[in-house]
């Protein structure tokens, strides 16, 4: 069962076309992660599934719903991270919560949605206190106080200090143990990495890649085999890293001589990344 | 909990939705000190402060009863038109409104309660006024109570539409005080507020005639002041419904939910 499914997805501003041609589908409880540099048409996208954007072609479903025309039934089902939101500066993060529970028929109970988020200690402080990467984990705990099936992440992390980071990561991970799907739009790497089943990669408004992150960086660029000859730095890129290897190899066996520095690695996701989405040159 | 888990597959009642919101909107109004004190407490202050130096008569009526129908008219303004409109800059930049339409609160139900909160909060501000009124000044309840609701009611819609009206064309949330303020300081004088504008220079008192504030306080006046009922004010109202529905019809082609794109 898909949580989204996306065909033909188009959306132009005037003459600036935002999405062409956008397909691509997510299972329940998956965690898909949407990467692509800013103006890729990431936002456009996420919000035509939010519902807050008119698309101008192509079919969507999200829940089973048509995100321009949804049912009452569509808003109890999803939650929402916006990009940059700040609530109430006086209310505390408890009452921030309940106000959000009291908009669904069937919230969570919200000292448990305030725990979830790390927030417990903050509960009855108010919202202006919070440093950044608290009011960003308000933001988590008021998209997920109604219980959403789905929820949307856009750029959480945006903005963290690393350990606050490795704490959001570890609050998104537990929501694919609740079973929730999770569509994450980042434009860090590693958070897509860690965190996603699939990703996407947007470019000029197109999907140019999909696939698990594994998938990614063993199908897109060869792989890499560095060592040292003579003091000199020999680099290898092939896609037949056994062959090349095991000659690499035997022919220093059989000179008897050590290949010094050997490394063979595979290219991160950032370099498929970069590859993929690094501006052609305009002849 | 398991009383709303029961409810599951069922819609949630309107009703209670619009409580709960306008529950949550009287909790964020009065937990900020800023609006607390210069939307609730400032026309307050202004009445007790120009009725105590004011002497004898204003429009033929002792100064205190004039200036607080003229306060009643500022409060109305400051609520309703500058303290709305600032309210919805900030939530609107701020993203609160973009973020509420992603749950399942109903837009109509958001505005519905936002407006009778701020009808609640001047209001109280007017039955304060009376309070104090009577308690500095000797001045008397209104006779006529029914049509001085009336009147506060026409007067917060009013406002509250110019309010949404203005606030779709303030860019941001840092600008918003001051161009409201801009706007409402000089009707409020032009509108005679703060005591009479029969010394004033025709041209001034020609810009007040257009304001609708100077015709609340002309309807206001009528109730209060020489006990006409609210009815009896055909012109003070048409020109009020003119202002209002310019206001509803300008928010209804400008109101955006979202923030400006950074």
């Amino acid at each position: 069962m898909h949580a989204i499914e996306v065909s033909g997805l188009r959306k132009a501003y005037g003459n600036l076309e935002a999405v062409r041609e956008v397909d691509f589908a997510i299972e329940e409880g998956e965690v898909f992660g949407l990467l692509g540099p800013n103006g890729a048409g990431k936002t456009t996208t996420v919000e035509i599934l939010e519902g807050y954007r008119k698309r101008d072609a192509g079919e969507v479903r999200v829940l089973g719903h048509d995100p321009a025309r949804p049912g009452p039934d569509f808003r109890e089902r999803i939650g929402v991270v916006l990009q940059q939101s700040q609530m109430w500066p006086n209310l505390t993060v408890r009452e921030t919560h309940a106000i959000f529970a009291g908009y669904y028929r069937a919230p969570r109970d919200v000292d448990e949605v305030v725990a979830l988020v790390g927030l417990r200690d903050k509960a009855n402080e108010r919202v202006k206190t919070l440093s950044g990467g608290q009011k960003r984990r308000l933001d988590l705990g008021i998209a997920l106080v109604g219980d959403p099936d789905l929820v949307f992440l856009d750029e959480p992390t945006t903005g963290f200090d690393p350990q606050a980071r490795r704490a959001a990561w570890e609050m998104i991970r537990s929501l694919r143990s609740l079973g929730k799907t999770v569509l994450l739009t980042t434009h860090y790497l590693d958070e897509a990495e860690q965190l996603s089943d699939r990703v996407a990669v947007m470019r000029e408004g197109r999907i140019v890649r999909v696939g698990t992150p594994a998938e990614l960086t063993t199908t897109d660029l060869q792989t890499e085999i560095r060592y040292r000859q003579n003091g000199e730095e020999v680099l290898v890129r092939t896609d037949e890293p056994t062959r090349v290897l095991a000659e690499l190899t035997s022919a220093a066996v059989a000179r008897g001589e050590e290949l010094e520095g050997l490394q063979v690695r595979r290219p991160s996701l950032e370099e498929v990344y970069l590859a993929l989405t690094a501006e052609e040159e305009q002849g | 909990m398991s009383a709303e888990a029961i409810r599951v597959g069922m819609r949630r009642p309107a009703r209670g939705l619009f409580v709960h919101q306008l529950r949550s909107e009287q909790l964020v109004f009065w937990r900020s000190r800023e609006a607390a004190f210069f939307i609730f407490l400032f026309p307050l202050l202004l009445f007790v402060l120009l009725s105590s130096v004011y002497d004898g008569k204003i429009y033929g009526v002792p100064a205190p009863e004039a200036l607080l129908a003229g306060l009643i008219g500022y409060g109305c303004a400051n609520t309703a038109f500058a303290g709305l409109a600032i309210q919805l800059v900030i939530r609107r930049e701020n993203g609160i409104l973009k973020r509420l339409r992603a749950t399942p609160l109903p837009p109509a139900t958001y505005i519905a309660s936002l407006l009778v909160s701020t009808l609640i909060v001047f209001a109280m501000q007017t039955v304060a006024l009376f309070l104090l009124g009577r308690a500095l000044n000797g001045t008397p309840f209104p006779s006529d109570v029914a049509s001085l609701v009336a009147a506060v009611v026409i007067g917060a819609a009013v406002f509250a539409a110019l309010g949404t009206a203005i606030a779709s064309v303030i860019r941001s949330a840092e600008g918003s005080s001051a161009v409201v303020n801009a706007i409402l300081l000089p009707m409020a004088f032009l509108s005679g507020s703060f005591g009479s504008t029969l010394h004033y220079p025709a041209f001034l008192r020609a810009v007040g005639d257009v304001l609708p504030l100077k015709y609340f306080i002309d309807l206001v006046n009528a109730v209060y002041l020489h006990g006409h009922g609210v009815w009896t004010q055909p012109q003070d109202l048409a020109v009020l419904a003119v202002w209002g529905a310019a206001g509803l019809v300008f928010t209804m082609f400008r109101f955006r939910w979202e923030p400006r794109e950074p």
